[in-house]
């Protein structure tokens, strides 16, 4: 469960993030939508621990546990995954090294022992073959040269491998077709689980229609603006934001 | 940025106290005073036993050499070198000459096993997994110690001490010294001519495939010394070797003078692979102290269908000036270079590669992996020549710098020239950096900063540490995991 409380955030001096306060639950997938600027994104970064974003005020608890003062890597061991909305190249690093070190590094810090390579192995082929991500992708380096939905078909593999306790999505649908959408979609789904949470960020309605959210957030200026029901988003796709930017101070 | 200014800050606080051969050992050693004339040639001559023609030979070097002037075309900066306050002779006074290892001071045993350095052989002959390498041990001026002698000469092999062949292969020596590197090539080499103190010497007879690997390890101990060694390495028809050297050297303020000559060459269908890792003492942060590394390497192909290869990690030296060379004389003969160049600190780095094309169908691959954290500047200079008879020449080239941080440089010069028409030479070059948003992807995943930078970097270099034979590849990939991030103590 992520609890975020009158968060306040900036960058480079500029305020974004102006007292969000946000739950989610176990189990549950939320949705927020957003018009652009709305600061969306920001968020996300904010939560991961990115450098360079400085809260300001108010604090975010994951499982009870307060995330502010750990970086990036810390956040991540303690269940936190962003997946990107362009995710890194890394040439000559392959998708497997990758994979290992990042897996082993969250469980070293976790305290936990390494995984051997084969039971590494058995883990990643599982997870592929589940996507659909053929085995020489996994010997190529890290996303060079993979086409959108590849791209994103390795974030969920990532995702599924690192078994986070909460899970945003930043616009997972953008640069996708209709198929890579649901095959994509359907790996999320497959993750759902009643200890994880996911944050589902997208402009489009059409992404809630494969995965379908239980809560839907409406973001302007850096606030949360409008909760309602799954239907929320049908609502928003016929008469956009109009009714909503307003409302914020 | 933060993440970017962390790593960098991390850098800079650890790469050079975490140079971790920067111990100075107490080895009693005998030295020829300081300073350099004839007296000095014919007294390391002299303390060699050297015959008369070659006495004569570093003579007349060192007669060239006050006529020559300092290179300053490099992209690199140092105060002028007083070459009358080094000291050119050092010997450890307790081995004037050890017939095998048990007459080797145990002091100095203890530093080689310090450095990692199996001289043991029995030990190593005692492990029967283990791969073997034949090792030649050179301390300050002297070899002291070579491996595996006995079983290499079962194939013919000859690798033993330079200043031990000129005794007993003397017309070998006499045939090949100076014949890829001449006396008068530049003006380290011509001091390194006048003055060279010891060096390995191999060579492969006709049709033999080297057992084992050979290495040859470096180590300057004495301080104000220069260290000139000399290594000649001879493949006759159908042989081949692969060859490995390490350098390292103890921490000290002044900055010590390393002027090498390698020298290669492959006879008919003959394979050299001559592999270096070199981690001499680089300098403090502030660029105080560490080796100045000149050093001319040079391969003649002058065989046909003959190989030379040369693949190198630089991470030591406060200013490496070296462009290892192939000189592709024989009919479809291939040169090739792999190097990985790290500066950090104040490190400045100006080295590459020449690849000269002169017989028919020959070919030449450049691979050059920059890279620059730090103060540090970092320049690939690199020459690819067809001359006229080369009908048919092929070069492919591809220099990659990486950058960390605001403060470093990269350059790259090639210098491309094709006489002949039919040459095909392609160049590829890129400079990137590592993004703050690579750093952030890796760190999102659980690795720290440190962690996603090795990772980075490491993926950077990989196509060259491939080329490394495999129990130095893992040596060298530790060796740039300390260079840059000093997680290793």
């Amino acid at each position: 469960m992520i609890e975020i409380r009158n968060l306040h955030a900036e960058i480079d001096g500029k305020q974004i993030i102006n007292g969000l306060s946000l739950t989610v639950q176990n189990g549950e997938v939320a949705a927020i939508m957003g018009p652009n600027g709305s600061g969306k994104s920001t968020l996300s970064y904010v939560i991961s621990g990115r450098d360079g974003y400085e809260v300001t005020g108010g604090e975010i608890l994951l499982n009870g546990e307060n995330i502010l003062e750990m970086n990036a890597a810390e956040r991540a061991a303690h269940g936190v995954f962003l997946a990107f909305q362009y995710p890194l190249e890394i040439p000559g690093v392959t998708t497997m090294t990758f994979l290992k070190a990042c897996l082993n590094a969250q469980r070293k810090s976790r305290g936990e022992a390494e995984l051997s390579t084969p039971d590494f192995m058995k883990r990643v082929k599982a997870g592929a073959e589940k996507l659909g991500v053929p085995q020489d992708m996994l010997r190529r380096a890290l996303n060079v040269g993979f086409s959108g939905g590849e791209k994103k078909r390795m974030e969920v593999l990532q995702m599924s491998l690192l078994e986070p306790s909460f899970a945003i999505l930043d616009e997972t649908d953008s640069g996708l077709d209709i198929d890579a959408l649901r095959i994509v979609s359907e790996g999320v789904n497959a993750l759902r689980d009643p200890k994880r949470s996911f944050l589902v960020i997208t402009h489009y309605q059409r992404l809630l229609d494969y995965i379908v959210p239980d809560t839907v957030h409406v973001m302007s200026k850096g606030q949360i603006v409008k909760t309602g029901p799954k239907e929320l988003a049908l609502e928003l796709e016929a008469n956009g934001y109009r009714d909503y930017v307003g409302e914020a101070a | 940025m933060a993440a970017v200014q962390e790593t960098v800050d991390r850098v800079k606080s650890v790469d050079v106290d975490a140079y971790k051969y920067g111990f100075v050992s107490d080895i009693e050693s005998e030295k020829a005073p300081k300073g350099l004339n004839e007296d000095i040639v014919r007294f390391i001559s002299a303390k060699k036993n050297e015959p008369e023609w070659l006495t004569q030979w570093r003579l007349e070097a060192y007669r060239l050499w006050l006529t020559m002037r300092e290179p300053d075309w490099a992209r690199v900066d140092y105060p002028k070198i007083d070459f009358q306050d080094i000291y050119y002779y050092s010997a450890p006074k307790s081995t004037p000459g050890p017939k095998n290892l048990d007459e080797v001071d145990p002091e100095l045993l203890r530093i080689y096993e310090k450095l990692g350095i199996p001289l043991r052989e029995q030990e190593v002959l005692a492990g029967v997994q283990e791969r073997r390498v034949a090792v030649d041990a050179v301390f300050d001026s002297v070899s002291v110690a070579t491996t595996f002698k006995a079983e290499l000469a079962k194939a013919g092999v000859i690798f033993c001490p330079i200043s031990e062949a000129v005794h007993t292969h003397p017309e070998l020596v006499k045939k090949y010294l100076g014949s890829v590197v001449p006396v008068s090539d530049n003006y380290y080499a011509a001091l390194n001519s006048a003055v060279f103190s010891d060096g390995s010497f191999v060579y492969i007879p006709p049709g033999v495939r080297c057992p084992m690997e050979l290495s040859t390890y470096f180590r300057i101990n004495e301080q104000n010394t220069g260290q000139f060694e000399r290594t000649l390495i001879i493949a006759d028809k159908g042989s081949y070797v692969s060859y490995l050297e390490g350098c390292t050297a103890p921490k000290r303020d002044e900055n010590q003078l390393h002027a090498a000559v390698v020298e290669l060459v492959t006879h008919d269908d003959a394979e050299i692979k001559y592999s270096t890792v070199q981690n001499w003492y680089p300098g403090d942060a502030d660029g105080k102290g560490g080796i100045y590394n000149f050093v001319t390497k040079r391969g003649d192909c002058r065989g046909d269908r003959s190989k030379i290869s040369w693949t190198q990690v630089e991470t030591g030296s406060a200013i490496t000036w070296k462009y290892p060379s192939c000189i592709l004389r024989g009919d479809e003969s291939r040169g090739e270079f792999y190097s990985i160049a790290i500066s950090n600190g104040r490190q400045q780095v100006d080295s590459g590669t020449k690849m000269i094309h002169l017989g028919k169908n020959t070919t030449s691959r450049i691979i050059s992996k920059g890279i620059s954290a730090g103060h540090s500047n970092n320049t690939y200079r690199g020459q690819v020549l067809a001359q006229k008879r080369a009908t048919n020449a092929r070069n492919f080239t591809n220099c990659d710098s990486l950058l960390i941080g605001e403060t470093c440089g990269a350059h790259t010069i090639p210098y491309i020239e094709a006489k002949n028409a039919s040459a095909v030479f392609e160049h590829e070059a890129t400079t990137s950096k590592i993004s703050e948003d690579q750093l952030f992807y890796c760190m999102q995943r659980g690795l720290s900063a440190e962690e996603a930078t090795a990772l980075i970097v490491n993926g950077f270099v990989r196509d060259v540490l491939q080329q490394l034979p495999m129990e130095f590849a893992v040596e060298a990939q530790k060796l740039i995991s300390i260079s840059l991030e000093g997680s290793v103590g």
